[in-house]
């Protein structure tokens, strides 16, 4: 991967000015290649890396697994854009193994996402079976450990 | 009975660390932002952990033997191998010691008779000349400059052998200037030292940590081999520095001898990290390129930072330390490092720490995130324009 989306993927507030100096390029160059990412779709967003469990407003996330029949023709594809279409829903992946949609979908009681896969996704044609599994506690999150900080345990000092 | 009165002349004779005092000062005082650690803020790599877990698990807890496990010193000769295509026969050209410092202290001693002369470029590691004391060798300072890059130069050492010489510590990457020696640098000192029967302790505990190419060690220079004992280790490479795991590699008839020493001392380096450090060595090549390519970004970044700041800074090819100049503030290193801990709480090494040339530089340690690096820049920029 490229060194600015590495860069990018640990801080995306990183400033071009400070990634510029530390890969020995100008901030120009820097920016034009942020720049050719977003216009290629390649970085498609940024968001902040939130521990939801610090945060007072309630919210329920549940990873939900889908099996669903392959259309002709479409194969997948079209199933999964339309659980896609859905605010609901964060994320949709294809997965090998048992089941064949990984969804990740957020609400703001047990009962509202609950609800949305008995009314919104269990009933879409083609889906032959889910399997709801509400998510309790994150621990590590987009490669980042959730809960108390890491604190420096080394000395002030040292040679 | 007074207990001082019967302590060792020798032991007597040796100053405490000379940031010691410092280091009390700022251990004392609340956010302080420091810049000061000589060891890495990343975690040893968990597959490392992990191992050492699992032979615990197994009750894995015996000695081993005397020059460390047989299977560690294999893994230590094949990174030799590949890494610097140097050979050394894990039977008898390897010993695994207690840190590099314990490696130090093993060369030194195996070498030194009474009066025989150590030679010590500097500014570097606080360790070798209280070792040679120790080992009553007298040890001779060589000062390196910041126009050489602060390197060894052929000169300065062609003029400090004596008949006495015995011994040449080469620290680098160096701790504390970030300097390396290049081919063409060794080659010159190479060509000094095989007109005389001196030996090279080369201390490449840094030497993962290299950054505009790879480490050149000493022992890859025609002819050096046979007078050379490299010190290497796990601390700064692998991020293993509370493990105390460093290994020596050298000529059988001096690791012979050295075996003695550490036999007698110390029996054998701690057997779980010994357990650790296999893994270390064999699975975890990633986890330092990874590294080192995230210090290389800081270290960068912090050249540029101090010399905005109008202080003179080499860029250094090694460690993860740079060597600011802070003559332009008129201010000795110790003053500096002061001034700047009660006035804005930032922490950095007054550079006479690490011998008499380091006096009028400061060692800043990029060991930290950029954005604690950021910080600790942007505070000593107030110091700075509050002097002026």
């Amino acid at each position: 991967m490229d060194q600015i989306l590495q860069i990018l993927n640990g801080n995306a507030r990183m400033d071009t000015e400070k990634m510029a100096v530390m890969l020995g390029i100008s901030a120009e160059e820097v920016q034009a290649k942020i720049d050719a990412y977003e216009k290629e779709g390649v970085i498609r967003g940024y968001k902040p890396l939130l521990d939801y469990d610090k945060i007072d407003t309630q919210l329920v996330e549940a990873i939900i697994e889908v099996r669903v029949s392959p259309q002709r023709d479409f194969g997948f594809e079209e199933i999964a854009r339309t659980i896609s279409e859905y605010n609901e829903v964060s994320s949709v992946y294809l997965m090998s193994g048992g089941y064949d949609l990984h969804i990740r979908v957020v609400g703001k009681t047990f009962k509202e996402v609950a609800l949305f896969v008995a009314q919104r996704l269990a009933v879409l044609d083609g889906v032959l079976s889910t399997a709801t599994h509400f998510v309790l506690s994150r621990y590590k999150d987009w490669g980042v450990i959730m809960g108390e900080q890491g604190i420096d345990e080394r000395r002030i000092i040292s040679i | 009975m007074n207990i001082e009165n019967l302590i060792s002349d020798r032991a007597a004779s040796l100053k405490p660390s000379g940031i010691r005092r410092f280091f009390d000062i700022a251990s004392e005082m609340d956010n302080v932002i420091s810049l000061g650690v000589g060891e890495p803020d990343f975690k040893t790599p968990y597959a490392v952990r992990r191992a050492a877990m699992d032979t615990l698990q197994r009750g894995k807890t015996a000695y081993s033997a005397n020059a460390g496990l047989m299977q560690l010193r294999k893994s230590i000769s094949a990174y030799m191998d590949r890494s610097f295509s140097l050979e050394y026969d894990p039977q008898s050209e390897v010993i695994v010691t207690v840190g590099g410092s314990e490696g130090i202290d093993l060369c030194v001693r195996a070498f030194i008779n009474p009066g025989d002369e150590v030679l010590i470029p500097e500014p570097s590691f606080v360790a070798y000349a209280p070792m040679v004391t120790l080992a009553c060798g007298v040890p001779v300072p060589l000062e390196t400059l910041a126009e050489d890059e602060f390197r060894l130069t052929p000169e300065r050492l062609e003029a400090a052998i004596t008949p006495k010489t015995k011994l040449l510590v080469l620290p680098y990457p160096n701790n504390p200037t970030g300097a390396v020696m290049r081919r063409e640098h060794l080659e010159a000192i190479a060509d000094v030292l095989k007109k005389h029967d001196i030996v090279v302790l080369s201390d490449e505990i840094y030497a993962e940590l290299t950054y505009n190419g790879r480490h050149i060690s000493i022992a890859e220079i025609d002819g050096m081999k046979e007078r050379t004992v490299i010190v290497n280790g796990f601390s700064k490479s692998f991020a293993m520095t509370g493990w105390r795991l460093g290994f020596l590699c050298g000529p059988a008839a001096a690791m012979r001898q050295m075996l003695k020493i550490h036999q007698y001392a110390l029996m054998c380096a701690p057997t779980t990290a010994q357990y650790a450090a296999i893994e270390a060595l064999d699975n975890c090549e990633e986890n330092i390129a990874q590294m080192r390519d995230e210090y290389n970004l800081r270290r960068r970044f912090i050249v540029d930072a101090f010399n905005r700041l109008g202080l003179d800074t080499f860029e250094p090819e090694g460690a993860f330390y740079v060597f600011p100049c802070i003559k332009s503030t008129g201010l000795s290193s110790e003053e500096f490092c002061e001034q700047l801990l009660y006035s804005k709480r930032v922490a950095v090494v007054p550079g006479n720490a690490f011998g008499q040339s380091g006096e009028g530089f400061v060692r800043v340690s990029y060991s930290y995130s950029v954005n604690h690096l950021t910080e600790a820049v942007r505070r000593i920029g107030e110091f700075l324009a509050e002097r002026k």
